[in-house]
């Protein structure tokens, strides 16, 4: 029967030639054994006892699978490994897929041990500061249940590059200069020195953060087994907290019973008052309106802002997600579109009044979304107080009404965008103009019609802007 | 006062804030200088008799403080022994433990002395001393204060993996009971501009912003909230504000708590129910509303959240494993992300048998009373006995 020795635990190089030659020349699984060279013997493995001719590649997956399980300290690893690149060699694709196929688990575990194992290395090595004639070294023992130093030792390397440190373990140990990364035997754990100064804060700063009134020994030992105590500094502050959480946690609820009263509470709020002539003090009170249920989800009102005298007034329909966010009106995609199109019907933002029908962001959330919801007409009644406002103290001579919301919130009744749209509307104060909110550009999925209604919108801008014009044209004689 | 008895002080009042990751940050490495790394997921360095980990340095940088929180052991009227770190003494700890492989990084909060902003400011110089003094490439999650200056803000983002603040109770008038200082519009305004900000950070050449996000904390049986209530402001929090995590904290008793407090701790149960519900809502298509319906304002506690829902509805049972799409899947009892997108791969190659679901590592007394595979059909779908036959969670030890 074909024996083959690898040169060490972690034999990758090794591992992999001897299975290839080994697949090549036909050599099924049941018939290879497989050992490691004592571990005095360090020169190189074997040569395998067989090998084929012929070229064959090992699928990317299973090479990475068997870069972790090699480092089991499963005895059987490499056979179990061998069984899996045999039935690669034999054609079965996708074999790693067959995640409930006995070899494939088998694997899967050993791996996923392995995986563990890295982890609580990385959380559990403790080093201990010694100084070698002024240069601190860091030492630390640790006792891996697999084959993981060589591996896990880059890790360390790139978190503590500028430190010079070393991780003795049974069965190997891997030293940083600063520069090079080396392996030596294993060492014991009377090679590491005792803890440092820092050991001590370490275990106070375990215990302080412990919450007795919440003991859960079993949440801790699934996490940290018994098995890695003895290595950890803080671990002999554990049987203490525990023996005396009980207690504390007694105490605890004893002084509160005894505490004083409650302390009288006082909460500073704006008073509520209604709003007067003042635009601004208008602004400043409806961040606390409670007007209509839209408040509570939302983050914050968004009000109208622009000069007070402003010739034009914009109104859309309620703020949108990034609007909430900002506590700004038409800042988001929507509001990106409205700038573009507002430069293009020659139109300047900073000279308009932009405001929306409603000041809260109705939406539904989804997931890590919120979806915009349109807001009904209980709502925008509701809001159309603050609009009447922001209308009366404004007093354009142009109001641009964008979608149906806006219509009716000035209006005060339902209209047909596409109807009455683009064409002067008398208002109580000032002529309105009825177009598309830029969303409804923004929602067309095709794109010739996107182009078509984006023309149709800055018609109906333009046509605000004349009429805009027209009406405040200084009237001189001619 | 010592070093030491800072130390006892200050981790004492931090332990009740539950946050403890140290994941979802940039890769960062120390091979071309300064100390540290992040890849990725977090590492859990140790676990304390609470069953909670210690990832990070979790400490205050004092605890005195002008706010008067009824749950809060730093309130201002607590007679709890007072200490402030100067911002070296921080800077010393963080690299000592850091050093020492005890900590993946610094989760940094403080009671407000002063003003928000000269608190902001001190936190602020512990993560820029880290950082640019030092080259310290690990983790550090600075507790923001929602009043505190924009430009402070931006600077805390630039040194920050990560960002918080906590609601602590998730209505306005449960914060007028217990916190009267929060307004939760305020927190709500402030984690609008982080997100903004976050968002911001992530596009390309834009200055470092918080590159783990933001999080949060409510305490749960502190005030009369019910679960649905806290749920639905989980809800919002997630869709408005781009959280990572919120996080769930029973009410656990403080030494010389206001007499309007509950005496004692609130059930840890009740806080894991809400975990599972959260990871319910963000990871399994659950909507808020399929979790808390019914009579009940509150999670049932015999039972986690998903079978109760498989039990109230046993009509979407049994599901074939073999044929149902991922969100039906998803919504088996016993039944994970992660269990359910390897059954995904492995059924391409087998129709699968029982035994198939146990090499997926899934408990078949959970899973095969709502499972159909090749040689299985249940037989109790439709029994009133099943509630009482099934294997539950009752213990958190179990």
């Amino acid at each position: 029967m074909p024996g083959v020795v690898l040169a060490h635990e972690v034999d990758w190089e090794g591992f992999r030639a001897a299975a290839r030659a080994l697949a090549l020349g036909g050599i099924p699984p049941d018939s290879v054994v497989w050992s490691v060279r004592a571990i005095d013997d360090l020169f190189g493995s074997e040569a395998p006892p067989v090998s084929g001719e012929g070229a064959f590649r090992l699928p990317r997956a299973l090479v990475s699978l068997a870069e972790t399980v090699i480092q089991a300290s499963d005895p059987q690893r490499f056979a179990l490994l061998y069984g899996l690149v045999w039935r690669a060699f034999q054609g079965d694709r996708h074999l790693l897929e067959q995640i409930t196929d006995p070899l494939v688990d088998r694997a899967n575990r050993l791996a996923q041990a392995v995986r563990r194992d890295t982890h609580k290395m990385r959380a559990f090595v403790r080093f201990r500061v010694v100084n070698d004639g002024g240069e601190a070294r860091h030492i630390a023992w640790f006792e891996p249940s697999h084959f993981i130093v060589e591996a896990n030792a880059s890790f360390f390397v790139r978190r503590f590059a500028g430190m010079t440190w070393s991780i003795l373990t049974p069965y190997r140990s891997a030293h940083w200069d600063g520069a090079e990364l080396a392996f030596t035997p294993g060492a014991s754990r009377g090679d590491v020195p005792d803890d440092d100064r820092l050991a001590e804060y370490w275990r106070v700063y375990f215990s302080a953060i412990f919450n007795p009134a919440r003991l859960k020994i079993g949440a801790m030992t699934s996490e940290m087994p018994r098995k890695y105590w003895k290595n950890l500094p803080e671990a002999a502050a554990i049987p203490e907290l525990i023996a005396k959480a009980a207690s504390r946690t007694e105490a605890m609820e004893q002084q509160t019973a005894l505490s004083a009263p409650r302390p009288v509470l006082r909460r500073a709020r704006a008073p509520a008052a209604l709003p007067n002539s003042d635009l601004a003090r208008a602004r400043a009170e409806a961040v606390q309106c409670r007007r209509c249920p839209l408040w509570g989800p939302a983050t914050q009102t968004v009000f109208g802002e622009g000069p007070a005298d402003a010739a034009i007034m914009l109104v859309g329909e309620q703020p949108g997600d990034h609007e909430d966010l900002a506590g700004r009106a038409f800042v988001g995609p929507a509001g990106q579109l409205l700038d573009r199109a507002l430069k293009e019907a020659g139109l300047d933002r900073a000279a308009l009044y932009v405001t929306n029908a409603v000041k809260h962001f109705k939406f539904a959330p989804r997931g890590k979304r919120r979806i915009h919801v349109r807001p009904e007409t209980g709502e925008i009644e509701a809001c159309r107080f603050w609009l009447e406002i922001e209308r009366a103290h404004v007093a354009p001579a142009v109001t641009i009404m964008l979608g149906a919301t806006a219509g009716q919130a000035v209006l005060g009744r339902t209209v047909a965008v596409q109807k009455d749209r683009g064409v002067p509307l008398p208002l109580a104060s000032g002529w309105g103009v009825l177009t598309v909110h830029p969303a409804f550009l923004l929602r067309l999925p095709d794109q010739e019609a996107r182009a078509r209604e984006y023309e149709l919108f800055l018609r109906d801008l333009t046509a605000a802007r004349t009429l805009a014009e027209a009406a405040t044209r200084p009237i001189s004689p001619s | 006062m010592e070093l030491l008895d800072k130390l006892a002080i200050l981790a004492d009042a931090a332990k009740y804030d539950a946050s403890c990751a140290s994941s979802a940050t940039d890769r960062r490495d120390s091979l071309k200088g300064g100390i540290g790394s992040t890849e990725g997921s977090g590492i859990c360095h140790a676990y304390a008799p609470d069953g909670r980990c210690i990832s990070l340095l979790k400490i205050l940088l004092t605890n005195a403080c002008m706010y008067d929180c009824l749950y809060c052991i730093n309130r201002r009227s607590s007679n709890v022994q007072r200490a402030r770190f100067t911002a070296q003494e921080v800077v010393e700890l963080t690299l000592g433990f850091y050093r020492r492989n005890c900590i993946e990084g610094l989760f940094l909060s403080s009671g407000i002395i002063r003003t928000p902003d000269y608190t902001m400011e001190q936190v602020v110089e512990v993560a820029r001393s880290l950082r640019e003094d030092h080259g310290f490439r690990g983790y550090i999650h600075l507790k923001t204060i929602p009043d505190a200056d924009p430009a402070l803000m931006a600077l805390a983002g630039r040194y920050a993996d990560r960002l918080s603040i906590n609601v602590e109770l998730p209505s306005q008038e449960g914060l007028d009971a217990f916190a009267p200082e929060k307004d939760l519009p305020g927190i709500r305004r402030s984690m609008a501009r982080l997100r903004l900000r976050i968002e911001e950070g992530r596009e390309k050449g834009a200055p470092r912003f918080a590159p783990a996000g933001q999080s949060t904390q409510m305490i749960v049986g502190a005030d009369a909230s019910t679960d649905r209530q806290i749920l639905g402001a989980s809800t919002n929090l997630y869709s408005s504000y781009g959280l990572k995590r919120v996080y769930y904290s029973a009410f656990s008793p403080i030494p010389h708590a206001s007499s309007a407090l509950p005496p004692r701790a609130a059930p840890l149960l009740r806080e894991h129910r809400l975990y599972q519900a959260d990871w319910l809502l963000r990871f399994y298509g659950f909507a808020e509303e399929e979790i808390t319906t019914g009579d009940d304002d509150n999670l049932a506690l015999d039972m986690d959240p998903k079978l109760a829902w498989a039990l109230a509805h046993r009509a979407a049972f049994p599901v074939d494993v073999n044929t149902a799409p991922r969100e039906t899947l998803l919504r088996v009892p016993g039944m994970g992300v992660k269990s359910v997108g390897r059954l995904l791969v492995a059924r391409r190659h087998r129709r699968l048998r029982l035994d198939d679901l146990a090499r997926l590592r899934l408990s078949l007394p959970k899973v095969s009373p709502f499972v159909v595979t090749a040689d299985h059909r249940p037989r109790f779908v439709d029994s009133p006995r099943l509630a009482t036959a099934l294997p539950r969670q009752l213990s958190l030890f179990a």
